[in-house]
């Protein structure tokens, strides 16, 4: 999927946000198709909520977090469906954010207090934490996601443990993350979840763009947003970093 | 029954209420000549330290009622304590100080009046109701709100569920619409249903809050596989006009903008009526209602006279951009992220602000970064200051509408000349 820039729309999934995209998660979508329109290519954003169903052929698919009841339910929908998983063993780009990351693991604790399956999609598997992790999070990040330090909102209790597969998305250097080993997020292939809750890529245009360079093959020229510069500064200061 | 004699029965609880209530008002005296502020709250903290209980003590021998919900708590209560008042005297927090010392204060303020009329945060209904036994529980609605402090709408829901159903001897008027107050609001002895009407905020209810599946709540008549669906509303409202439970129709023709405000209208006199007070007496008092502890004010920033509008929360912001999109007068939006707005700015992407596209926006406040850049992928024109007094000259001319969220709003008032 290297080399040749594509021609035709890059088609953006954005799943269940009726049920998981309790925290702004759909505003990712809105930085992802901008970013794409400030630069010449077209871009289709696809919304699918529950009972409808999910596309095969979307480039990137964005999941968001949740409520925990909405959890189980969307996790039910999604395995019934299969196209979610089918998609990404065929190369598709995807983001799962806080809830949607723990059900695209092996296995996570729901509100029921009981072990339940994952989509399996990241080699990674949640339990709760003692205190739920509330605050501002700053990670460095692999440096395939980028140089620039990736700053967000974490709002999770789940403690969620690396398996061999995935490689973590970053370390930690402010906040909590995972709750293991000081580090943050997982990646395994083009899979990619973080703990960065809401409309992350609001913050992190260079993590947005790796995102896009992965659809469309191509590396993209950076974007001057002024606003988005003086955001990141602020929140990094705020947490005493630079 | 004995009338115009407020307070227990039981002669010592009587003494200990009297006596935490003469030296909290001391300390409101203290507070007011002192010049640290209006006393109120001080009063209630006074008086709480020195009677747990004072609360109940006050309240005991009146006429309660309790209002909560995420959006229009205060305003509302406004209506309802207008609206009771032609059935006699009413004590009534109407600054919006919602907790139990607030209640105390209020109380505390009028130990003549047979009736209270106490706005309540969601998260302390259930010691309110505890102690003050109220007659008559109005909710509103529910949706998020400053979601890392109070926790998820459906954890709220729960614990108003369970208040509704200690409290038997409490009619429930309650929002048929909002799937969340329904669930809430379902296990009254009594409940009366009412029907707000459109413009709602329905993004928070799309999955069920008994059993989490998807709910359609595009249509007006909702319901889940589970059970849970929309009641026959006794009362409802249709554009301006608010249809009684006797069928009769009302033009509200309020002082207030907004829809929203016909459905916090409509709530009230259904909340009044089971009181006593008829539509037809309660509507003219509900009409006065013309601004709410500086909300929907006119107030003088930075030489320029401003429209203040109060948004906590995406339910709220929604419904301040449908009134200032109408207005056409050039828009400030001032956002702060303290501990009293939620310290987490995610939901400002839940927020439909496309809707401003080709207006020129100023923002301003402590957050403004995070709501330019929120502006920006939304292609609307934004310039940024956080300091209000210095946005507001980067408006175009003219009188501005200026939609801010709590903290930033009591910071405005405070800067603004009235």
């Amino acid at each position: 999927m290297s080399g040749t820039p594509r021609t035709s729309a890059v088609r953006i999934a954005l799943v269940l946000p009726d049920m998981l995209g309790t925290y702004g998660d759909r505003g990712n979508v809105a930085v992802l198709a901008e970013r794409l329109r400030l630069r010449g290519i077209d871009s289709e954003v696809v919304e699918i909520n529950a009972g409808e169903f999910v596309p095969a052929d979307c480039d990137l698919y964005m999941i968001g977090g949740g409520e925990d009841v909405a959890q189980l339910v969307a996790v039910r929908h999604l395995r019934q469906q299969g196209t979610l998983v089918a998609a990404a063993e065929r190369g598709a780009v995807v983001l799962a954010i806080c809830a949607g990351m723990q059900i695209l693991g092996t296995s996570f604790v729901g509100s029921d207090g009981v072990v339940h399956g994952g989509l399996g999609l990241l080699d990674v598997s949640t339990r709760p934490m003692p205190k739920r992790a509330i605050g501002e999070l700053v990670v460095r990040p692999d440096p395939a996601f980028g140089s620039e330090l990736l700053t967000g909102f974490e709002n999770h209790g789940g403690c969620t443990y690396l398996g061999q597969d995935a490689r973590p998305l970053g370390a930690v250097l402010s906040g909590v993350g995972n709750g293991v080993n000081a580090v943050e997020g997982a990646v395994q292939g083009r899979v990619i979840g973080t703990y960065l809750h809401g409309p992350c890529l609001a913050r992190n245009p260079q993590f947005a763009d790796r995102l896009l360079s992965m659809v469309t093959g191509t590396e993209l020229a950076p974007l001057s947003i002024p606003e988005v510069d003086a955001l990141r500064a602020e929140r990094l200061r705020a947490v005493g970093i630079r | 029954m004995v009338v115009g004699l407020v307070g227990s029965r039981d002669p010592g609880k009587r003494r200990r209420t009297l006596a935490a209530t003469k030296l909290g008002k001391g300390a409101a005296w203290l507070s007011r000549t002192a010049g640290l502020g209006e006393g109120g709250i001080i009063g209630g903290r006074v008086a709480m330290a020195l009677d747990r209980d004072v609360l109940s003590g006050l309240a005991a021998g009146r006429t309660v009622v309790l209002v909560t919900g995420t959006n229009g708590k205060t305003t509302t209560t406004s209506m309802v304590a207008r609206a009771l008042s032609a059935a006699g005297p009413v004590a009534s927090n109407s600054t919006g100080a919602n907790m139990p010392d607030g209640h105390v204060a209020a109380l505390m303020a009028r130990p003549d009046a047979r009736y209270a009329v106490l706005e309540v945060d969601e998260m302390h209904l259930d010691v309110a109701a505890e102690q003050t036994r109220p007659a008559a529980i109005l909710l509103l609605n529910l949706s998020r709100d400053q979601i890392d402090r109070v926790g998820e709408v459906r954890t709220v829901a729960a614990r108003l569920r369970q208040v509704v159903v200690d409290n038997p001897q409490a009619v429930v008027v309650a929002n048929a619409d909002d799937p969340m107050v329904v669930f809430a609001a379902e296990p009254a002895r009594r409940a009366v249903w009412v029907s707000v009407g459109g413009g709602r905020w329905t993004g928070d209810a799309a999955s069920c809050p008994k059993c989490g599946e998807r709910i359609d709540v595009s249509v007006e008549r909702w319901a889940c596989s589970c059970g849970l669906r929309r009641p026959e509303p006794a009362w409802s409202v249709h554009g301006q006009t608010v249809v009684t439970d006797g069928g009769r129709e009302l033009e509200l023709q309020l002082n207030l903008p907004g829809q929203v405000n016909y459905g916090n209208a409509a709530l009230a006199m259904a909340t009044v009526a089971q009181l006593g007070v008829v539509p037809e007496a309660a509507l003219p008092r509900i009409r006065e209602v013309s601004e709410v502890a500086g909300r929907y004010g006119d107030l003088v920033i930075g030489g320029r006279k401003v429209r203040l509008l109060l948004a906590k929360n995406p339910a709220g912001w929604h419904e301040m951009l449908q009134l200032v999109r109408t207005s056409g007068r050039p828009v400030m939006l001032v956002v702060n992220a303290r501990e009293a707005d939620g310290f987490d700015l995610s939901w400002l992407w839940d927020v439909p602000f496309e809707q401003l596209a080709g207006a020129q926006v100023v923002v301003a406040g402590e957050r403004a970064a995070d709501m330019a850049v929120r502006l920006r992928y939304a292609r609307v024109d934004v310039t940024m200051n956080p300091d209000p007094v210095e946005a507001v000259r980067l408006a175009p001319p003219g009188d501005l509408d200026v939609i801010a969220n709590y903290t930033a709003f009591r910071m405005l008032r405070v800067k603004g000349e009235a």
